[in-house]
């Protein structure tokens, strides 16, 4: 099962170059795109139930894992890479039908399909990178993908909402890449299974500067609190099918990083106050900015920043039990916020506005499209039964079984949130959709194409709630092999302190020479 | 590992300078200096994965060099990888400050949307306040707001500000 270890990356890859080779007929590409991604998914599906008996490894090039690298299926990458790649086909698909209701003006395919394979494909590097260095350049192919996505058509706006993007992002980058180079010059290496046994060892200080280095470069790609401005100033100017993307994606690739970091790297947990106050912080900052917005597009992208903070709560919590709802409302979250976005593209080509205040009256004209936008909604703010009642739950739950008072703290914080996301999203589904419409209304039809792939989004979040026990179950042991670390690096250095290839002959050669 | 010798010093005195000017540049306005800024930084970077290799030595190619003599690959073929990067992204921002020039006839970074919302209101509060205490104040605090940067106060206007308006009427 090992070859497929690498195809989330290869597939992708070799689409996007396909699909340059055929930028004059937009059907062979669409025809590309779709394939592709469709054998990603099930190539991730596969990935999801093998990495369940214990961790793939492929050493790149038949490099042995310290000197080479290591690509490493855990049950954590099978999960983020099943969700991920389910997503972008929907969005694909989407985007597809929007482009051919539209005459491709929001979207052009000539470079629209290459970037948004090479997207998929950074994505899954970043997923499935065993080595920090590698991480950093899956996070790169991402960014470049992401900053051409984001600045389609360079309209002014777009221009505009790019430029923050693009320095920010920019500068989080510089930021990894001076703390690949200073653990580099610490320990000597970059593979994650070999920094686990080597990072304890030195000295403490030191380490506690490479851990804030991290923390700072993934807290601004994940968005917490301090470092979350940037986020709502650049997303809702992008076509509404990038906006969900990046909205899903792009961000929780931030998150995975924390996860992966956090508990592998620096499993000491000696700055989980800071993190517990950040988590704290961008949860409250994050809704009160969402309670203060008149337009659909922004408000999500407030509450995106928002639910970040729970994530890092999970993670501050050091728990077994906290980490497995944290990966648990990952995976919730992806589905959700990226339905809630492309439904709010459906309202705004049927409408013509995202703005609550020249909206109306589509529960009427469109019965469909108001149960699409309540029923993620609804699982957003955490009414039960819903996927993100029980991730919740399970956060709360790991809050409390920690006991300390800055725990109760969040405890509370995360049901005010919760209770203020309630009252944000009620608030957009009234504007939007039970008042009154204004008298100008134009109303056009929304393609079956475009409706589709939202439903199938909407259907797997309900998916994710009917199947929370065994999912619940799976994050819950991928939460104990990242807390005991043990089973990642006997399986990347599986000959003790080298993995599988021919490097280790080539050495002793070498040594007898 | 490449040993713990006391690491070289003018380099490390020209990855201060290079970082230290292009932290200055990136908190520039205008994006070419940004873009310049990222350069210096990126370089700084880059000569900083040079520091952390360790002495130089011979190329490392087994049968070519002593195994105590060679210098570390791995940082040079990092730093390779990040100055191609750095390329693309060069390339990228430059495109981009075209692009802002073409469309505005400059190309600065403009400010924080919610930044803009929040002065506005406050200025709009703070007239009311000064209208009561002295009319003919007004001007005044209007010839402020257009003296602040907002260049993109038709897009602004149009888009999102109008809607805080409404809500108010």
């Amino acid at each position: 099962m090992d070859w497929l270890v690498p195809l989330p990356v290869v597939l992708p890859l070799t689409g996007a170059g396909l699909a340059v080779a055929f930028s004059r007929s937009p059907r062979i590409q669409r025809t590309i795109s779709v394939t592709v991604l469709s054998a990603t998914l099930l190539v991730a599906a596969s990935l999801l139930f093998a990495a369940d008996a214990g961790p793939l490894v492929v050493n790149v090039g038949g490099w042995a894992a310290p000197v080479g690298i290591s690509l490493v299926a855990d049950r954590l990458s099978g999960l983020m890479l099943s969700v991920s790649a389910a997503v972008t086909l929907c969005v694909l698909l989407y985007s597809l039908a929007q482009g051919l209701a539209e005459g491709d003006r929001e979207a052009p395919v000539a470079i629209y399909h290459p970037t948004y394979l090479v997207l998929t494909a950074g994505v899954a590097i970043a997923f499935l990178s065993g080595d920090l260095f590698n991480l950093y350049v899956g996070f790169e192919v991402l960014l470049t993908a992401s900053y051409v996505l984001l600045t389609m058509e360079g309209t002014r706006a777009r221009i505009r909402a790019g430029t923050i993007y693009v320095i920010v992002a920019l500068l989080s980058s510089l930021i990894f890449l001076v703390a690949v180079a200073l653990i580099y010059s610490a320990t000597g290496t970059v593979n994650l299974a070999q920094l686990a046994e080597r990072l304890p060892e030195i000295d403490a200080t030191t380490r506690l500067i490479l851990q804030l280095m991290l923390l700072i470069a993934f807290g601004i790609k994940a968005a917490v609190f301090p470092l979350s401005a940037w986020l709502p100033d650049s997303y809702p100017t992008a076509p509404a099918p990038v906006t969900a993307v990046f909205a899903g994606l792009l961000t929780k690739v931030g998150i995975y990083a924390i996860i992966r970091t956090q508990t592998l790297l620096f499993g000491d947990g000696r700055i989980d106050g800071v993190l517990m106050w950040v988590a704290l912080a961008t949860m409250v900052v994050g809704i009160l900015g969402a309670v203060a917005q008149s337009d659909i597009k922004r408000l999500l992208s407030f509450t995106l920043v928002s639910h970040i903070g729970y994530m890092v709560f999970g993670i501050a919590l050091s728990s077994r039990a906290g980490l497995a709802a944290s990966i648990f409302y990952v995976i919730h979250h992806i589905t959700v916020q990226t339905s809630l976005f492309l439904v709010v593209g459906l309202i705004e080509q049927k409408a013509g506005s995202t703005s609550l205040n020249r909206l109306g009256g589509l529960a009427r004209i469109a019965p469909l499209l108001s149960i699409l936008f309540l029923v993620p909604a609804l699982s957003l703010s955490g009414i039960p039964p819903l996927s993100g009642f029980l991730g919740k739950v399970g956060l709360l739950q790991a809050g409390v079984a920690a006991g300390n008072s800055l725990a109760y703290a969040l405890v509370a914080g995360g049901i005010l949130t919760s209770l203020l996301t309630l009252y944000v999203v009620v608030k957009a589904w009234n504007k939007a959709f039970w008042q009154p419409p204004p008298s100008e209304a134009v109303m056009n039809r929304n393609p079956g194409g475009m409706v589709a792939p939202t439903a199938a989004l909407v259907a797997l979040g309900v998916a994710i709630t009917v199947l929370a026990g065994p999912i619940y179950s799976y994050t819950d042991r991928a939460a104990g092999d990242l807390r005991s670390q043990t089973p990642y690096i006997e399986a990347v250095l599986s000959r003790g302190d080298r993995g599988e290839g021919p490097s280790p002959q080539a050495a002793a050669e070498d040594a007898g020479r | 590992m490449s040993g713990f010798l006391a690491p070289d010093l003018p380099l490390v005195v020209v990855i201060a300078v290079l970082v230290g000017g292009g932290v200055y540049l990136i908190l520039e306005r205008s994006l070419s200096r940004v873009l310049i800024g990222v350069i210096l930084v990126g370089n700084g970077v880059n000569l900083l994965f040079l520091v952390i290799g360790g002495p130089a030595g011979g190329a490392p190619i087994v049968g070519l060099t002593l195994r105590s003599a060679m210098s570390d690959p791995l940082p040079q073929a990092m730093v390779l990888t990040s100055i191609v990067i750095t390329l693309a992204l060069t390339g990228f921002l430059l495109a981009m400050a075209y692009r802002s020039w073409q469309l505005n006839e400059h190309d600065e970074v403009q400010d924080d949307l919610e930044d803009r919302r929040i002065a506005r209101m406050a200025a709009i509060d703070q007239a009311y306040i000064e209208q009561r205490r002295h009319p003919g104040g007004l001007e005044a605090l209007d010839e402020e707001a257009a003296a602040a940067r907002d260049e993109m106060a038709s897009f602004v206007e149009e888009h999102w500000l109008a809607e805080d308006d409404e809500e108010r009427v």
